[in-house]
């Protein structure tokens, strides 16, 4: 990534049954850049929440959008992705790939350049789902690193056999860098 | 006084100080000029000479002495502050103290100044004459001294009597030996800290305060008392006067003795002179007025704050921090203090005569030829300062060098870094920063190790034999070792077929067999054979069979064996000649072995002939069976077809009669046959099955044979493998071969031992010999404590310096069994993907090959070979295995599988190996009779049978059924799976369901109640619940229509574009209308990013995701009310009240007009505002009602069908004394307060929200008639209000909106399929578009959806249409009357918003006659049919798109006739002059008419403003114009709309209901008090009703009310009549309920209740609702 600030917003999307029982569903990190040795961006944010619900019906995913200044200054984004929040308890980094949608066509993504709008997502949600997507086309940028640390409770006791341990509120907690 | 008196000696005093002071200072300063320079060590010895001196002159004066020793002790003491540090985090008392003085000072002396200026501007304004200014100044102003001196005391008395708890504290910890001293700095401090309040309150003029006196007598108190203590007054006064330490009795004592003291206490006070300097500086800028005192000011500061030092002395560190204001310093000022204060060495160089000592000349140690090392790089200017400076120094010269230079080492830089680097791998990150989380492990080995291991030496000793290695496969072969390692291989593989000799094995058993089947046949064949013996048979010759067929395979593989042996030889051979060297030693002999030729033939043709006969007896065995199915079938054959024959015949029969002969019958019969075989479906004739060929049987057999058999008399060949050939000397061969050699021989090879992925030992590094073996031989024991988990053996090449890791041989643990000696060697094969490739003879590794000439028929060899070794337990001493007990084994908890563990046995290469794993199943002792073992011994007697075949079906998603994970009927019958499907499948009761329990049991069976019964319910309609059949058929269609709308929706909502999901910046057209211009957004480019004067942005609109109960609140502003309606007099004749009319004002001023307040109610929640006075009450609260959205789902389709409303009524409060109370009489009046309906405003939630704010004033809904109420205001008198109270009507200034914002849901695209010309319609979305550019306030509609959900354009709505033909005969000659009574009939069909009953936001029109049907419908639908009648009765008529409060957008009707424009609420039946400002239409945004569109684009849109001249262009922009002229639309409307007549005796039955209904309700809702109906009046009240209908709600009511109050003068009363298009009878109630008539508790209440249902054409009904409370008086 070219860019040499980010801010990069995240939202926890639940659907189905699962409720956001405590914590930040959707916020927005502080704003990193570069360093001179790595051309990594890397945020180091934490983010603690925790869900409940009885039934693992719409599983709850974390959207990452990335934003970041172009050369005109604009903010623009930078990349949406999703991940499924895991279900195993433990430590788990995922990373996940980013992508933009594209413009429709030259002009436009000429245009979207030189005037910073490019084209977004109506709602970041849409990644999180499958509904739709057939219709946009994306061009891939770069990948973003997440690291969960899984608690989960009672799950066994549910009947959902999830992982080694046995301990319906799942905690977990991100920390995201940029690849 | 005394203090008078001793004036002059003070001053004396103060005046010696203030010099010595002043002298201090200088010295000081200098001397920290050179502090900043020395070294600290210098710092120390300079300071004390001072202090020293200073002590010495204590004699003369001991003020001065003090001061001076001050001085010097403070240095030392800043000395050590630095060292110190601030160790303390406590006030610095001294700082505390020293800038109040200050200030005081800078009071003080102005006031002095004033009062002697000429003084102050004789003085000199340098400093260096400062200490003598300040003399001449201080005895000329004795004046000032002594205000000073009064001052000063007056406010540290008064300090003193505010003391702190802290400094009790203080006081108490102090430890001082005189009471005077202490007392004194008591209060000293007490003064600091007040001052520290009080700094700039205090000014010069507050000498006469009369806090002076009183502190003046304390002060003499206080001196008295120190007086006491000390003889000499003139010390006590000094004391006082200045704040000193009291001086001692004895001078010379006291004060060395103080002095000692002080030391010690002062060493806590810190203070810098610095600091202080600045100060002083402060002070002095402060009055800048007086310039001249400037100077004064500065010297005098520092000699008062010196004062205070004194006595701050003992100050804890507690004090020494300080808040306070920043300082600034003029720079001039500065500049000029500094030039004064510091050295600044010179820049300019040094000659060198001065650096040395005299006398001597430079001496360079580098032209002696010394090193010297090169010299830091200093700038010469830098140079050239420290020089000056250090020359300056006593004992400079010692810093210069021989060479006249200050003596430096050499640059200490190094050129190079000597940190060591810190390196990234690219890609990694910083390790600084990665977090990685490890779990926590148990340890893999802790507790693996050996029981009995802790022992050192260990019991157990691996024995790891590597013997050797063979390459079958190196990359240095050469071609011919290519072939001759294939030739070893094919020739082992041939001897081992020797050896085990399958073939032979199988011949003897196939004769065998066939012995014993002759045998049997023999023996039984005479008998006649018996069932079991048959059986027996069959088994033997498929045994034989069986048997054969194996030899066959057999046979025939030995025989391609023997022949590719014989050519790998041919080639091997070839290949030798054409190369001309040899480089194997293989030599292949083929050994004859002649037979008898004669015998052999005859075994050969025996063999063939029992060969055949077997099989000609299994074919005529196969075939008899094939006969016998055969005879069988064609029965059934011949049975079907003749019962078709019959069949066929009776139809012939039917069709030709008799006529026909039977011949013809016949060959019809066959035609058909075979015409109708393929029509009729029966069994096909069956073929009879084909007699074996026994010819060609044989024929096959002996083909076979020869294939794969010796011929008869042939040679058996034998052939033997030698390596006795001899290899051609290096010399001989071609280079390329030599190099190859020459290869070989560089290569060596070792092989590292790895015991649980650990290098425990590595053999010798062997090179490879020309045959590529390997031999090492080396054995090697390894002690072990951990358990063996794995063995692995890396082959590693050594080529020069360089190895290579060539492959990996992981060899299995060995049972602790197997020991050393007698294990025996096996041999591992090991392989390496590596591809190499040589320049020289070697074929490489990975790289194709290829042997024919044509290079066809390529081969990829990969570097593979056999590693013999052998690993084993070593043995004791004694012969005991020095194997661990099987039960440490590693996975000691099954060590009982540890036997079965085939895998460790045998190693996973073993496996392949049938042998092996039967040797394995036979040592293990298999359980063959172990279900557990079935598998394997199912694989045993495959292998034994030496055939292995594969199951011969097979299974498609094999593991379904282990994630079924409950059986389909458990899916179906329980609940919780049940809601779970359901609400996936969106169903309606459980779209939004939040909270599926988790167990079954929790689930209720009352969750699908309503869901059943829908389903169930689905084709009956419940009329009971309707009082109208008609309605209740009506309402179930909604229902329908409602539902097809929402699942379309539904499925619509799946469906996305791009736009949808992706915003994108449109392109920017250019020369496009509005904003859209390229240039314009280029434009915006260059705008700053971040406005100095931003734009007001609109409010965050919040998503409606993260939302819950609670967050969202609807606020309303009630801001005011007009013209509400004004209580009459009570109880008045008639001819009275127009009497106290006119008495004129005192009667208004005496009476309450009305005390009107608002009531807001909202999804239960009731507020109300505070009550005001008078018919325009201005309340201006606002309420916060908080909103729940249905289910708990917030998102927008939920909140878009939100039914609930806002209801906004208006009360009068109405106070009555209902006399004495009873207990108390006399004491206590009682009071009695009732509300009284006046009026209620409507606003729909979903209105609110899709608008998101509604700003206006609404019409209230106030009845025709309110008893007891008139809305003529007598008082007024400006026409405005004249004009307002003749136009009628009560309006209420609301402000509504939703906090926080919620985004409005989007509108659903309306694509659906149209009927329309394509080009009309995307001319229509151009139009809309461009419409919605310019002017994105208007509305413009051009297509609307119709109920069947297909796209209509708009004008095809619009077509005259005949109302009902009563009202056309009712007015014959009053159109005007016509056309109000139409407007009525269609204000009484019910509203019901599109909106709320299809969810999402499109607009559904329906036509007129569906409109009429349904009798309920939007806007849109009301204005789309009054407008159509309009045009019927010959009026131009439009329908108006705009917005309007508070329905948002809407549809109106305008008409235009003679006296002007008129806009029709089609809603209400009102209409409005254009020029109405009451008017509630907002907004314009287009005009429709059957013919044409037009957009209104007008400056202003609101129509008081709005010219509708519709044929002026500029003004309104036409859909269809010259370019795209009307194509001629047709209407959807139909021609003639045909009403069902009237209806007066449903009418009234509904009455009656409706009245036993609301009676019913009334009583109800009062559940503790008796609800009495005033018959009388009920009856009166009904005779009223049909006068209202008839006049239509105008106010003629007078009459009547008059009447009433006639026939009940007795009564207080208070009522009115509700008027309702009828829909329901829900909503009757509602309004009933919400009038809140029901809530008077007055004892003695009476109701009365009447209701008239008025019936118009086609069952529109209107429905009033007579409601009074009366109140005995």
């Amino acid at each position: 990534m070219e860019t040499s600030s980010n801010p990069s917003v995240f939202l926890l999307t639940v659907n189905g049954q699962i409720e956001g029982a405590n914590g930040l569903e959707e916020g927005i990190t502080q704003i990193t850049s570069k360093s001179t040795q790595s051309h990594r961006l890397i945020w180091n944010f934490p983010l603690e929440i925790t869900f409940k619900s009885t039934n693992p019906s719409g599983w709850p995913q974390l959207v990452v959008s990335v934003y970041g200044p172009d050369v005109f200054g604009n903010d623009v984004v930078r990349g949406y992705g999703a991940t499924h929040i895991p279900f195993t308890p433990g430590q788990h980094t995922r990373t996940i790939p980013m992508f933009v949608p594209e413009p429709t066509w030259r002009l436009q993504k000429f245009t979207g350049w030189l005037l910073g709008r490019r084209p977004e997502y109506t709602d970041p949600k849409v990644v999180a789902q499958g509904e739709g997507r057939e219709v946009t086309r994306v061009r891939s940028q770069g990948f973003v690193t997440v690291s969960f640390h899984i608690m989960t409770k009672d799950m066994k006791k549910m009947g959902y056999d999830t992982g080694p341990s046995s301990p319906s509120a799942v905690q977990s907690e991100a920390q995201s860098y940029v690849k | 006084m005394e203090r008078m008196a001793a004036s002059s000696e003070i001053r004396e005093k103060l005046r010696n100080k203030r010099r010595a002071l002043q002298d201090t200072l200088v010295k000081n300063k200098n001397e920290d000029d050179i502090q900043a320079l020395v070294p600290s060590a210098r710092f120390n010895v300079d300071q004390q000479p001072t202090a020293m001196k200073e002590a010495e002159g204590s004699d003369e004066d001991p003020g001065e002495t003090l001061r001076r020793t001050f001085r010097a002790q403070r240095q030392r003491r800043k000395k050590k502050l630095l060292e110190q540090s601030f160790v303390q985090e406590c006030h610095d008392a001294e700082d505390a103290e020293e800038v109040p003085n200050a200030r005081r000072h800078s009071a003080n002396e102005g006031s002095a100044d004033r009062a002697d200026d000429s003084v102050v501007s004789t003085r000199p304004p340098t400093g260096s004459q400062r200490a003598l200014s300040v003399r001449s100044e201080d005895s000329s102003s004795s004046q000032h001294l002594d205000t000073y001196v009064t001052r000063h005391l007056q406010e540290k008395l008064r300090a003193a009597r505010s003391k702190g708890e802290s400094l009790q504290q203080q006081e108490a910890s102090e430890v001082s030996a005189e009471p005077v001293s202490r007392l004194q700095r008591l209060k000293n401090r007490d003064t600091v800290t007040r001052f520290d309040r009080e700094a700039e309150p205090i000014s010069a003029g507050r000498q006469d305060d009369p806090l002076a006196l009183r502190s003046r007598v304390k002060f003499r108190e206080a001196g008295r008392r120190v007086v006491k203590d000390l003889p000499t007054a003139e010390e006590a006064f000094n004391f006082f006067t200045f704040n000193y330490e009291p001086e001692p009795p004895s001078q010379q004592e006291g004060v060395s003795r103080k002095r000692q003291k002080r030391r010690e206490r002062v060493k806590k006070d810190k203070g810098e002179d610095s600091q202080e300097e600045a100060e002083v500086e402060e002070d002095a800028e402060a009055e800048e007025d007086n310039q001249d005192q400037n100077e004064y000011q500065s010297e005098d500061a520092p000699l008062v704050r010196n004062e205070d030092d004194l006595f701050a002395i003992d100050h804890s560190p507690q004090d020494f921090v300080e808040m306070r204001k920043a300082e600034y310093v003029a720079y001039r000022k500065r500049v000029q203090r500094d030039r004064e204060l510091l050295f600044t060495p010179s820049f300019r160089t040094v000659p060198t005569s001065v650096k040395l000592p005299e006398n001597m000349k430079p001496r360079f140690l580098e032209d002696e030829g010394l090193y010297v090392g090169e010299r830091p790089p200093v700038s010469l200017t830098n140079e050239n300062i420290l020089e000056n400076r250090i020359l300056k120094m006593a004992e400079g010269n010692k810093w210069f060098g021989d060479d006249g230079k200050v003596i430096a080492l050499p640059d200490p830089i190094k050129e190079s870094s000597t940190r060591p680097p810190l390196f990234h791998m690219e890609g990694d990150l910083d390790p600084a920063l990665q977090t990685v989380y490890r779990k926590a492990l148990k340890s893999k080995y802790a507790n693996l190790y050996i029981a009995g291991a802790a022992d050192p030496e260990g019991d157990y000793q691996l024995d790891v034999d590597v013997s050797g290695l063979i390459f079958s496969h190196h990359p240095l072969f050469s071609r011919e070792h290519v072939l001759a390692s294939r030739l070893a291989q094919l020739y082992d593989q041939h001897l081992s077929r020797q050896h085990n000799n399958l073939t032979g094995h199988l011949t003897d058993k196939l004769n065998g067999l066939r012995n014993a089947l002759q045998n049997m046949m023999k023996i039984h064949g005479e008998q006649g054979s018996s069932e079991a013996l048959r059986q027996r048979i069959s088994e033997y010759s498929l045994e034989v069979r069986n048997t054969r067929q194996l030899r066959d395979t057999e046979q025939e593989k030995d025989r391609t064996l023997l022949r590719s042996v014989i050519k790998v030889w041919k080639e091997i051979k070839a290949l030798r000649e054409f190369q001309k060297f040899t480089n194997t030693p293989f030599k292949l002999y083929l050994r004859r072995e002649n037979v008898d030729r004669a015998s052999d033939e005859r075994d050969y043709e025996g063999e063939i002939l029992a060969e055949v006969l077997e099989l000609e007896a299994e074919s005529e065995g196969e075939y008899q069976k094939k006969l016998a199915e055969y005879k069988k079938q064609l029965e059934d054959w011949k049975l079907w077809r003749r019962k078709q024959k019959a069949k066929r015949k009776k139809k012939k029969k039917k069709k030709k009669g008799l006529a026909q002969e039977d011949t013809e019958e016949e060959d019809q019969d066959q035609d058909e046959s075979e015409s109708e075989g393929p029509f009729e479906e029966g069994p096909a004739k069956p073929q009879p099955p084909e007699r074996p060929d026994v010819d060609s049987m044989e024929q096959w057999v002996r083909e076979k044979a020869s294939r794969i058999r010796r011929k008869p008399g042939e040679a058996i060949l034998i052939p033997e493998l030698s390596a006795s050939g001899s290899i051609t000397a290096s010399e001989l061969c071609p280079r390329a071969e030599i190099a190859r050699r020459e290869d070989v021989s560089r290569r060596s090879l070792f092989i590292k031992i790895l015991y649980n992925d650990k290098e425990v030992s590595r053999t010798d590094s062997r090179s490879l010999s020309a045959d590529f073996r390997v031999h090492f031989g080396q054995i090697f024991n390894l002690k072990i404590i951990n358990c063996p988990h794995s063995i692995n053996l890396q082959v590693f090449e050594e080529v020069g310096s360089s190895c290579s890791l060539l492959a990996q041989v992981f060899v299995p643990v060995p049972d602790p069994s197997v020991v050393t000696g007698s294990a025996p060697i096996e041999e591992f094969e090991f392989s390496s993907n590596q591809r190499v490739m040589f320049d020289h003879e070697g074929v490489g590794s990975d790289v194709p090959l290829s042997f024919e000439s044509d290079g066809s028929n390529r081969l990829t060899l990969l570097t593979s070979g056999k590693l013999s070794c052998c690993v084993s337990w070593g043995i004791g001493e004694e012969g005991v295995p020095l194997a661990p007990p099987v039960s440490q084994q590693p996975g000691g908890t099954h060590s009982g599988r540890w036997h079965l563990d085939a895998v460790s046995y045998i190693g996973a290469s073993g496996l392949y190996d049938m042998k092996k794993i039967g040797e394995w199943a036979t040592q293990s002792r298999l359980d063959p009779n172990d279900p557990k073992n079935t598998s394997i011994m199912q694989l045993l007697k495959v292998a034994s049978s030496g055939e292995v075949t594969a199951p011969d079906y097979f299974r498609l998603e094999h593991l379904q059924e282990e994630f079924n994970f409950v059986t389909d009927e458990e899916l179906e019958r329980s609940r919780r799976f049940r809601l779970l499907r359901l609400r996936n499948q969106e169903a309606p009761e459980f779209r939004n369901y939040k909270f599926v329990p988790l167990l079954e049991r929790e689930v209720s069976d009352k969750v699908f109640q309503d869901y059943e019964k829908r389903l169930k319910d689905g084709e009956i309609i419940d009329t009971r619940e309707h009082l109208d059949p008609h309605r209740a058929l009506v309402a179930k269609y909604l229902q329908k229509i409602r539902e097809s709308v929402i699942n379309r929706f539904i499925l619509a909502k799946h469906f996305y574009q791009l736009s949808d999901l992706v915003t994108e910046e449109e392109i920017p057209s250019i020369g496009g209308a509005g904003s859209g211009i390229l240039g314009i957004n280029l434009f915006k480019l260059a705008e700053s990013k971040r406005p100095l004067k931003p734009q007001r942005k609109e409010r965050k609109k919040v998503t409606a995701q993260n939302l819950s109960d609670g967050d969202i609140k609807l606020l309303i502003n009630v801001i005011r009310a007009h013209n509400i309606p004004i209580r009459k007099p009570l109880g008045n004749k008639p001819g009275q009240s127009s009497q106290s009319a006119l008495q004129g004002s005192d009667w208004y001023l005496s009476q309450v007009q009305v005390r009107p307040f608002v009531e807001v109610s909202f999804q239960r929640t009731v507020l109300q505002t505070t009550t005001a006075d008078g018919p325009n009450p201005s309340w201006n609260e606002e309420l916060q009602l908080p909103f729940s959205a249905p289910n708990g789902d917030y998102s927008t389709s939920s909140l878009q069908s939100v039914k609930d409303e806002v209801f906004i009524n208006i009360f009068d409060e109405v106070l009555y004394e209902t006399g004495p109370g009873g207990k108390e009489r006399g004491t206590s009046i009682h009071t009695q307060i009732e509300k009284h309906w006046l009026g209620s405003v409507k606003i729909p939630f979903s209105t609110v929200y899709s608008q998101s704010k509604i700003d206006g004033a609404f019409k209230v809904n106030t009845p025709a008639v309110l008893l007891g109420y008139s809305r003529e205001h007598g008082g007024s008198s400006s026409v405005y209000d004249q004009w307002r109270s003749t136009h009628g009507g009560t309006f209420l200034r609301l402000f509504l909106t939703i906090e926080p914002q919620l985004v409005p849901g989007e509108s659903v695209r309306e694509k659906f399929d149209s009927q329309e010309d394509e080009r009309l319609l995307q001319a229509a979305e151009k139009f809309e578009k461009e419409a919605a550019q310019g002017f994105p306030d208007r509305p413009c509609i051009t297509t609307v959806t119709d109920l069947s959900g297909k796209t209509v354009f708009i004008t095809r709505y619009v077509r005259p249409l005949n109302p009902p033909q009563e009202f056309l005969d009712a007015f014959p000659n009053n159109p005007q009357e016509a056309t109000t009574l139409v407007a009525r009939f269609v204000s009484l069909i019910p509203s019901l918003p599109d909106q709320v009953s299809f969810s999402g936001t499109c607009d559904l029109w329906s036509t007129c006659d569906q409109f009429l049907t349904l009798l309920a419908g939007d806007e849109e639908e009301h204005a789309v049919l009054l407008c159509n009648y309009f045009l019927f009765l010959g009026k131009r008529a439009w329908l108006v798109i705009g917005t309007a409060i508070p329905e948002g957008t809407t549809v109106y009707v305008l008409t235009h006739e003679q006296s002007g424009y008129f806009i029709w609420n089609p809603s209400s039946g009102q209409f409005y002059n254009k020029d109405d400002s009451f008017c509630p239409l907002q907004t314009v945004g287009c005009l429709v008419n059957a013919d044409n569109v037009w957009y209104n684009v007008q400056e202003n849109p609101s129509p008081l403003n709005t010219n509708f001249d519709i044929t002026k262009s500029n003004m309104w922009k036409p859909f269809f114009s010259r370019s795209f002229s009307h194509p001629g639309l047709s209407s959807v409307q139909p021609e003639e709309l045909v009403y069902r007549p009237i209806d007066r005796a449903a009418a009234a039955e509904l009455q009656d209901r409706v009245e036993k209904i609301l009676k019913e309700k009334i009583m109800e809702w009062r559940p503790r008090h008796p609800t009495r109906w005033n018959r009388y009046c009920n009856t009166t009240l009904k005779q009223f009703l049909p006068k209202l209908e008839q006049s239509r709600g105008q106010d003629v009511a007078e009459g009547h009310r008059l009447e009433l109050q006639n026939l009940l003068g007795d009564y207080r009363i208070a009522g009115f009549p509700l008027h309702l298009p009828f829909s329901e009878i829900r909503p009757i109630i509602e309004a009933v309920h919400s009038t809140g008539v029901h809530n008077i508790h007055s004892a003695n209440v009476e109701f009365a209740l009447a209701v008239y249902v008025h019936p118009y054409p086609n069952n529109v009904l209107s429905v009033w609702v007579y409601l009074a409370s009366l109140v005995r008086t």
